[in-house]
C-alpha cells in the first residue's frame, strides 16, 4: 500500500510516517511543500493519501481526485457510508483521508486509525508546547517588571512582586499582564 | 438567560461579512444566540464539518450545496439554503501582459468587447501550443460556471480552447507570477492582492456577467433545520439585521476593522474597504472604479433565496457535464432554496417579502416592483451579459423532453 501524507508541518507529517511505518507499511512518502503539490501527487499516484483539514490546497487535490477518477487509479474520501463513525473520529482528530477505488475497508481502517491516534498526539503536545511557551514568556515578562521597579522605585525584589500582585488584584487581571502592560507603557513613556 | 450555541464554518473572504457582523455587531445575541465562528481555508473542510456535525451552518459556494445534495463528490446529503449571503464579488484577473491584450488596463470595459478579444486570445496561445490556463475556486463554485458562461457565450470552445483548473485563492497571486495560471476568478480580496503585487490585472467582474449573480449561501442540514426550525430563524434574523448594518455607510470604517482584523480575514482594511464600497481596484497603479454592484449582499430582497437561482446553477452544472440533466434532480436543486423558511423568519421583522419563490433570471431591465406577501419590493436590472434569460419552467419542460426522448 502507498500511502501519501500531505501535511503542511514537517514534524507532524514524520509523526504519522512514524506510526504508519510501525503499523507495517513502508512506503510512504511525506509531502510538505506547497509548490508542486498536485503534481507530486500525480506522479506518486498513491493509494491513500492523508490530508491535514486545515491544508488551504484541499480543494485543488480534490478536483485532481476528481479528474483522476476519469483515468485509471479512482480516488475519493473515504466515504464507505457502514464507515461514518470513522470519518467523525478522523475529522475531528484533523485529518482527511482519501483511497484509491476497490480498496479493502478494513485495510484502510487500521491506516485511519494510526493517523487519527497520531493526530490527536501532536496536537496534545503541541497544546503543551505552546503552554510551556506561554508560561516560559509570562515569566520573562514578570522577571523583566520586576527589574524595572527595582530600578525606578527603589523597591526590593519581594516589594517589587507585591506591588505587581496589588496592581493585578486590583484590577482583576493577571500578574503576568500587569506586567506586560507596565514594560509597554515604559517603553512609550520612555520614547517621550 | 442562557444563549444558544450556534457554530458556523467560514472562509476568510469579503461575502463572509453577515455572518461575522452578525456576531461581532451583536445581532446573533439580540437573538439569543452566542454565534461561534469557525475558520477553515478550504470548501472541503467547511463543508465536512458541516456534514459531520461540527458545526451547525457554513458560509458556502452556492453550487456546492447543490451538488453535496444530488451526490456529487460525497454522499449525498440534503442540505438547505435558507438565506442568500451575498451576489457576486467576484472577478476575473488575468496576468498583466494577457489582460493589455483584452482590455483598457486599469480600467472597467465592455464585457462583450472583452469577451471576443479574449477568444483571439485564446485562439492565439491555442495555436502557438500553450492553452491558456484559468483558476478557478472550485469545480462547483460560481466562479467556475459565470466564468464558463461567460467564455462559451464569447464563443470559445471550453473543451478545447482553454483549461480551467482550480487554484487555492491565497496561492492564486503566486500562481500568477509564477505563469502556472494564465488567470484566475476568484473572490475579495484575493483579486485585490494580485493587483497590489503588480501580478494580475483585473479584466471584468462577475457582476458585469450577471448582474445579480448568486455567489454565497447559508447552508445548513436540512435535517438539523427541521429538527431545529426557530434557532435556525433566529440565526437568519441576525443575519439580515448584518446585512442592514454592512449597507450603512457610516459604518463603514467599524466593518472594514472587524473583518480585516486577524481572526477573520487578517488582511489589507485598504482593500477590504474598496471591496465594501463598490471599488474596484483593476491594475497596480490605477485610480479604483467604481464598479455598480459589484458586491450585493443586502439590498433589494438580496438575501431571498430564489429557486430560480438554484435552477440556473443547476444549467450550468449540466452544461458543464458534472450532471446529466434529467427533471427530478433539477427538482431537488431547486429545492435545495427554501425561500419559505426566509419568510418565515423574517416575516416577524417586518421586512419585504417576495410573494413568488422563482423569477425569469436576467428578464428585469429596468427596476420594477415585484409582488410581495409583506412590504414592498422594488428589483433592480438583473441582466445577464448577452441579454438572455433563464426560465426556470421552460428549463425544466427542455429536461422532460429530453428525457423523454431517450
Amino acid at each position: 500500500m502507498r500511502i501519501a501524507v500531505v501535511d503542511e508541518s514537517p514534524a507532524r507529517g514524520a509523526v504519522i510516517a512514524e506510526g504508519l511505518e510501525a503499523s507495517g507499511i513502508t512506503d510512504i512518502t511525506v509531502l510538505v511543500e506547497r509548490h508542486g503539490l498536485v503534481a507530486q501527487i500525480e506522479k506518486l499516484s498513491p493509494d491513500v493519501v492523508l490530508i491535514d483539514l486545515a491544508n488551504p490546497r484541499r480543494d485543488e487535490l480534490e478536483e485532481l481526485f476528481a479528474v483522476s477518477r476519469a483515468i485509471s487509479r479512482p480516488i475519493a474520501m473515504f466515504v464507505d457510508q457502514a464507515d461514518e463513525k470513522s470519518i467523525e473520529a478522523a475529522i475531528d482528530a484533523g485529518v482527511s483521508a482519501y483511497v484509491v477505488d476497490g480498496m479493502k475497508p478494513e485495510r484502510i481502517r487500521s491506516v485511519l486509525d494510526v493517523a487519527i491516534k497520531r493526530f490527536h498526539a501532536f496536537s496534545r503536545l503541541r497544546s503543551e508546547l505552546d503552554e510551556a511557551r506561554g508560561q516560559l514568556a509570562e515569566r520573562k515578562a514578570i522577571d523583566e517588571a520586576k527589574a524595572l521597579l527595582m530600578k525606578k522605585r527603589g523597591l526590593d525584589e519581594p516589594g517589587a512582586y507585591a506591588a505587581l500582585r496589588k496592581a493585578a488584584m486590583d484590577s482583576g487581571r493577571k500578574i503576568a499582564d500587569v506586567a506586560d502592560a507596565l514594560l509597554t507603557a515604559d517603553k512609550l513613556l520612555g520614547e517621550l | 438567560m442562557s444563549l444558544i450555541t450556534v457554530r458556523l464554518g467560514f472562509l476568510p473572504l469579503v461575502d463572509a461579512a453577515l455572518p461575522i457582523l452578525a456576531k461581532e455587531l451583536g445581532f446573533a445575541e439580540e437573538e439569543g444566540l452566542d454565534l461561534v465562528l469557525v475558520r477553515d481555508m478550504s470548501w472541503a473542510t467547511v463543508l465536512d464539518r458541516l456534514l459531520y456535525g461540527h458545526s451547525d451552518a457554513a458560509h458556502l459556494v452556492a453550487p456546492l450545496a447543490i451538488a453535496t445534495t444530488l451526490g456529487l463528490g460525497r454522499p449525498a446529503v440534503s442540505l438547505s439554503v435558507p438565506f442568500v449571503l451575498g451576489l457576486n464579488g467576484n472577478a476575473i484577473t488575468l496576468r498583466p501582459e494577457l489582460a493589455a491584450k483584452v482590455t483598457d488596463v486599469g480600467r472597467s470595459g465592455d464585457i462583450i468587447d472583452i469577451g471576443s478579444r479574449m477568444k483571439a486570445l485564446t485562439l492565439e496561445s491555442k495555436a502557438a501550443g500553450r492553452k491558456l490556463r484559468l483558476g478557478v475556486v472550485h469545480r462547483y463554485s460560481s466562479h467556475n460556471y459565470m466564468l464558463r458562461y461567460w467564455l462559451s457565450g464569447s464563443g470559445i470552445n471550453l473543451s478545447e480552447d482553454v483549461d480551467i483548473v482550480t487554484i487555492s485563492p491565497p496561492f492564486a497571486a503566486d500562481a500568477l507570477a509564477a505563469h502556472e495560471v494564465d488567470g484566475i476568478c476568484v473572490g475579495a480580496p484575493w483579486n485585490s492582492v494580485a493587483v497590489e503585487r503588480g501580478v494580475g490585472v483585473v479584466i471584468a467582474t462577475t457582476s458585469q456577467i450577471w448582474r445579480r449573480g448568486v455567489e454565497k449561501v447559508l447552508a445548513m442540514k436540512t435535517a438539523r433545520m427541521d429538527a431545529e426550525p426557530e434557532t435556525m430563524n433566529r440565526l437568519l434574523r441576525a443575519l439580515y439585521k448584518a446585512g442592514v448594518a454592512f449597507v450603512d455607510p457610516s459604518r463603514l470604517d467599524e466593518i472594514t476593522t472587524i473583518l480585516s482584523s486577524r481572526k477573520y480575514l487578517d488582511g489589507s482594511s485598504a482593500a477590504i474597504g474598496r471591496v465594501v464600497q463598490d471599488l474596484v481596484l483593476f491594475a497596480q497603479n490605477a485610480d479604483p472604479v467604481h464598479v455598480p454592484d459589484f458586491m450585493f449582499q443586502h439590498r433589494e430582497a438580496a438575501n431571498f433565496p430564489w429557486a430560480s437561482q438554484a435552477g440556473w446553477l443547476y444549467s450550468q452544472m449540466v452544461s458543464a457535464g458534472h450532471v446529466t440533466g434529467n427533471a427530478e434532480d433539477y427538482d431537488l436543486a431547486q429545492r435545495v432554496f427554501r425561500p419559505d423558511i426566509y419568510r418565515a423568519a423574517l416575516g416577524p421583522l417586518g421586512v419585504p417579502l417576495p410573494g413568488a419563490s422563482a423569477k425569469i433570471e436576467g428578464s428585469i431591465t429596468n427596476p420594477i416592483g415585484v409582488g410581495t406577501t409583506q412590504g414592498r419590493l422594488i428589483l433592480g436590472t438583473d441582466g445577464f451579459f448577452d441579454g438572455s434569460r433563464f426560465d426556470p419552467e421552460a428549463y425544466r419542460k427542455q429536461l422532460e423532453n429530453a428525457d423523454f426522448a431517450q
